[in-house]
């Protein structure tokens, strides 16, 4: 699993070392560390957050051992979604049953509809809508788009897809 | 210097493009070693043959008043069978449904020795294979940059300049009316049909937009760099199609608010060829306006290399055409 961690370490040498040897020592792999230097706590502590992939039944320690050392675990969430995809839709979005239009990505328990925003010219016009879908990862953004275009081809909708490649 | 006699089979726009070219570039095509005589040039109504060398200049304005190139009845597959010549330029008008005269004229180009440069993209997106076959067979030259992309060098990019790399996939823009019409739509907050009107009468979009505006024009590009590039055998009736017809005002500005645009990508990798709008995001070298092509190559070494330019118009074109003759003669 991911997780994204707030810490907040004292303003003197070797903290940072403190905070991440837990993390390395259950075999977590760090993914990010932010140092908020400043936004100082009013004890005068710097928040930092830290993302790391590290098994569940590990996670428990990690925080315990950081505890022990003498820092501060501020907030522990899990990252669910990683990946994040946008697509539009066009056709008759609304009287295709839009709920379950939705429903048909957030029924496969990898990927959720997070947000939906919908342009209506005039009755009887197609209509356009920009979705964004959250996915656990790569290959789970696929396979939601693949489900969607399904649906969309049912539904006579066009899907339109972002390019695959980066510039890299 | 080397003589190479050549026709002109075809002389519409195109056609006359490369005339043009060829007056203007007639110095410096000497002076690289190639003294170019173009002895027959063949249009719809009448041809003019002169095995001397014909005077280009004459021709344009014979056309340009008379409306046909010259008096005499010879076809142009007489003339590829019978006039003794090296090289055949293929600028007559493009078929999708047969491959039309073109494809008889290039065959029989090959099938009498001569080399063949074209612009027509129909013979090439419904039997590249039996031309790449034939002009195999014939040891002839076949060569077809101004089929894909107009004066955006992409084929001959590839195979020459990017040559000892393996070709990941290929991804871009290869209509220029689609392009202008989305781009418009954008600028304007109009409908599809409004922004095809202004095309049409623009001269950008022809009257019967079908085979643009339904993504078949950028099909049959996309099947020529599948074939040439990829090594596949597929016809433009192989790629998945989808058009920009459907596309609204609101889902372009819906995209802009998302940090995109729409635009319409022709897309060719290992096992997929696939035309079909898609949202790039701003900024992205494939996100141009206007008329412009553009593409961008993956490689394994070279990483992504991209190219844009304009991909129609005769004297373009004919820039294309006439660099696929120099490739050929240059010593």
């Amino acid at each position: 699993m991911r997780v994204s961690m707030d810490i907040e370490l004292k303003d003197v040498p070797g903290q940072l070392l403190l905070a991440l040897n837990p993390i390395s020592e259950l075999k977590g792999n760090l993914i990010s560390v932010v140092h908020h230097h400043e936004n100082h706590t009013p004890r005068g502590l710097i928040p930092v957050q830290v993302v790391f992939d590290i098994k569940p039944e590990n996670l428990e320690d990690v925080i315990s051992r950081l505890e022990d050392s003498g820092v501060e675990v501020a907030r522990v969430g899990e990252e669910r979604f990683l990946e994040h995809i946008a697509v539009i839709l066009i056709g008759h979005i609304v009287h295709t049953d839009i709920q379950d239009t939705i429903a048909s990505i957030d029924r496969t328990g990898y990927a959720e509809v997070v947000d939906l925003s919908l342009s209506m010219p005039c009755i009887d016009n197609p209509s356009s809508a920009y979705l964004k879908i959250d996915a656990v990862g790569k290959k789970e953004i696929k396979d939601a788009i693949s489900v969607l275009k399904n649906v969309a081809s049912k539904k006579d909708l066009v899907v339109i897809e972002p390019i695959e490649t980066e510039f890299i | 210097m080397e003589t190479i006699r050549a026709s002109i089979i075809g002389f519409g726009a195109v056609g006359q493009g490369v005339a043009k070219v060829l007056l203007q570039k007639a110095n410096y095509l000497k002076d690289i070693g190639i003294d170019l005589r173009v002895i027959a040039i063949v249009d719809s109504k009448g041809a003019d043959i002169d095995t001397e060398g014909i005077d280009l200049s004459a021709a344009l304005s014979r056309k340009r008043t008379d409306g046909r190139v010259g008096p005499n009845n010879i076809t142009g597959l007489e003339v590829i069978r019978t006039i003794d010549h090296d090289l055949m330029i293929e600028t007559t008008p493009t078929n999708i449904e047969t491959g039309g005269v073109g494809l008889e004229n290039m065959l029989a180009a090959f099938e009498n020795g001569r080399d063949v440069v074209t612009s027509n993209k129909g013979p090439l997106a419904l039997k590249y294979r039996e031309l790449a076959e034939a002009s195999r067979i014939s040891g002839s030259t076949f060569r077809f940059e101004a089929t894909v992309g107009g004066a955006m060098p992409i084929i001959n990019l590839i195979t020459d300049v990017l040559a000892g790399n393996n070709i990941i996939s290929i991804e871009g823009i290869l209509n220029g009316t689609c392009n202008y019409i989305l781009t418009r739509m954008m600028d304007e907050r109009a409908s599809y049909e409004q922004m095809l009107a202004e095309a049409q009468e623009l001269g950008i979009a022809e009257t019967d937009p079908t085979y643009d505006v339904e993504g078949i024009d950028a099909a049959c590009k996309l099947v020529i760099l599948a074939n040439a590039i990829f090594g596949m055998d597929a016809t433009y009736k192989d790629v998945e199609v989808t058009g920009i017809t459907k596309i609204t005002p609101e889902s372009l500005i819906l995209a802009e608010d998302g940090g995109y645009v729409i635009k319409l990508i022709c897309e060719v990798k290992k096992d997929l060829i696939r035309v079909a709008p898609k949202l790039v995001p701003n900024g992205h070298p494939l996100a141009v306006g206007g008329t412009l092509n553009v593409a961008s190559v993956q490689t394994d070494l070279a990483g992504t290399v991209t190219i844009t330019g304009r991909g129609a118009g005769s004297i373009e074109t004919a820039s294309a055409i006439l660099s696929d003759i120099i490739s050929i003669y240059r010593k």
